[in-house]
């Protein structure tokens, strides 16, 4: 096993997911699958080749920049409109006491 | 725990660097076409974009990227031809997405400096990186009748752009972080990227904070104090966490790092029982948005539509104009100071006196009646325009100000003052010789006084014929005809 039951925790703790001890142990073999895959792809010779972490394209400058010029907004009965629950134009969550 | 003493306080020395926040003076927000205006009712300008909702695609703003590139190269900044932005990802119900959108390893621009003027020392603060962002909304957590149980959102603020603009740790007091977020403060305004409107928070602060006994070389645990969102919350808070920080290591203690919260209601930090976790941000490129590329082209055009920034303006104020250090440092503090300044100064051909003006009677009125300069009841060529009637002798000393109070009170010009309340000077030889027959006259005292040698006495003379014309009476004029007729 190349991840340890405590990183399979830590990290479905930063997602906010609760897992149970079986699919703790469900998600740690998943998830060792797709490490032993990415180890495969490692064994690839990529230098000198640039990282395409998002699409790559030949042009000086940024082609797909918008103008600043307002549009109109949604307004707040549609922004609302699929809120659990909204209160005086607002979103309300539950109490939330520091960041 | 005791304060430490000013001896032990003084064996040690702080390290601090700033980050600093600052909204970027677009129409509409970074990634979408919803105005970024202030004070609208909650959730109104919002779209799918920045509600966060799923399969809505950000789009970068133009106009947000010319901003901060203007930003990076006011703060002297290599502005870099290639950068990305990348998801910053943490839980809090202000953000929608889930992530913020930032840049992380390759930010926009870097390796800049900002030369400040502390406790009288001159130096150069570092800046690492300025980069571009989205802002989160606003969570309200008082104020309804139900705030114990519910927190309240508004996205109107979300996908607002900033930049944030990071430094070095290279202050070492709170006076000198104090300098030195004015100075940014100064050069955003001047290049109109930001208003830097502190009480609308558009210009935020954080501080990174350490302490160390004075030589050593290793860097202290060091504390991010948030929340020093006034000038003088950002001094409060550093004095309370430098000595909290000495304090603390001095009773055996050990600074652990930690984010604080400000309190300006106690003037004290407090540390925030945050998840270890919070802070891992999973950093990754943001696949939704290309890689922003600034041609050299479009970095020239940006470059040369850059206005002269602050500390050049300074300098040239004092070579062009012989101003002193101290008017020039005034008269550059803001740019519509300063462009009013230069306007009056080229109307008045008087640039000395115009800034004496300037700084005393205009701003001395302005802050009275609570007014910015850009909302001067006199305008700046008008202001001129009086400079030069003293100075072409139109206008005395004395009448000048009356005039200007007149001008300030109704937004007039100096020509419609003076008309009306028939104020001009008197510079006719024909008018003043009665006056000063008169003065002549009435004064024999003073006049044998004269003449027999105590020639300081014309100045009570001249005293007198001003008196009897009300001030109007030109000075030079009048000391002239005086000295003739008691030859």
């Amino acid at each position: 096993m190349k991840l340890t039951e405590t990183e399979v925790r830590y990290v479905a703790g930063l997602a906010n997911l609760n897992l149970s001890d079986a699919e703790v142990r469900k998600f740690q073999a998943d998830l060792d699958e797709i490490l032993a895959h990415i180890d495969r792809l490692n064994e690839i010779d990529t230098s000198g080749i640039e990282p395409m972490a998002q699409v790559l394209y030949d042009t000086e400058e940024t082609a797909t920049l918008r103008a600043d010029v307002a549009v109109p907004p949604l307004g707040n009965p549609a922004a609302l409109a699929n809120a659990p629950q909204p209160g005086g134009g607002y979103f309300k969550v539950p109490k939330v006491i520091e960041r | 725990m005791a304060a430490p003493s000013p001896e032990v306080m003084a064996r040690y020395e702080a390290v601090i660097g700033l980050e600093i926040h600052a909204q970027l003076a677009t129409a509409t927000k970074i990634f979408c076409g919803c105005p970024t205006g202030f004070g609208a009712p909650p959730n109104t300008n919002v779209c799918p974009v920045c509600l966060g909702m799923p399969g809505a695609l950000p789009v970068l703003n133009r106009e947000a990227v010319e901003l901060a590139i203007k930003a990076g190269l006011a703060l002297n900044c290599a502005i870099r031809p290639r950068s990305r932005f990348a998801r910053k990802n943490y839980f809090y119900p202000d953000l929608p997405k889930g992530y913020q959108i930032s840049q992380y390893d390759e930010p926009l621009a870097e390796h800049g400096y900002v030369d400040i003027t502390a406790d009288g020392h001159a130096m150069r603060i570092g800046i690492t990186r300025v980069h571009m962002e989205d802002d989160a909304g606003k969570s309200i957590h008082d104020g309804f009748k139900d705030s114990d149980r519910y927190s309240y959102v508004d996205l109107n603020r979300s996908g607002t752009p900033l930049i944030e603009i990071v430094s070095e740790p290279d202050m070492r007091s709170s006076s000198e972080a104090y300098a030195y977020l004015a100075a940014v403060k100064q050069v955003l305004e001047f290049v109109e990227v930001s208003t830097c409107d502190m009480e609308k928070g558009h210009l935020r602060c954080d501080a990174n904070v350490s302490v160390r006994v004075k030589g050593a070389d290793k860097l202290g645990t060091k504390a991010e104090v948030k929340n020093l969102n006034s000038f003088r919350f950002l001094k409060e808070a550093l004095d309370y966490e430098i000595v909290r920080q000495i304090a603390l290591i001095e009773n055996g203690g050990r600074v652990v790092q930690e984010t604080r919260l400000y309190n300006p209601d106690t003037g004290e930090t407090a540390g925030m029982r945050s998840k270890e976790e919070a802070h891992d941000y999973r950093y990754f490129p943001e696949p939704d948005l290309v890689p922003l590329r600034v041609s050299e082209s479009w970095l020239a055009r940006v470059r040369s539509g850059m206005p002269e920034l602050p500390a050049r303006k300074r300098a040239r104020f004092i070579s062009d104009y012989g101003l002193r250090e101290y008017d020039a440092d005034v008269l550059t503090q803001t740019r519509a100071a300063s462009e009013y300044f230069e306007t009056a100064a080229r109307v008045s051909g008087d640039p000395k006196t115009a800034a004496n003006w300037v700084m005393g009677d205009l701003m001395g009125m302005l802050k009275a009646a609570g007014k910015e300069i850009s909302e001067s009841p006199v305008s700046a060529a008008n202001l001129g325009d009086l400079v030069k009637r003293m100075a072409t002798g139109e206008l005395s000393g004395k009448l000048a100000k009356d005039v200007f109070a007149k001008m300030f009170a109704k937004g007039e010009p100096a020509s419609a003052v003076i008309e009306r309340e028939g104020l001009k000077q008197i510079s006719d030889t024909g008018a003043l010789e009665k006056i000063i027959a008169e003065v002549i006259a009435g004064n024999p005292k003073q006049v044998e006084q004269y003449q027999g040698g105590k020639t300081t006495v014309i100045n009570f003379l001249v005293g007198q014929a001003m008196k009897a014309t009300r001030g109007q009476a030109n000075v030079a004029v009048v000391t002239d005809l005086l000295k003739q007729k008691l030859g």
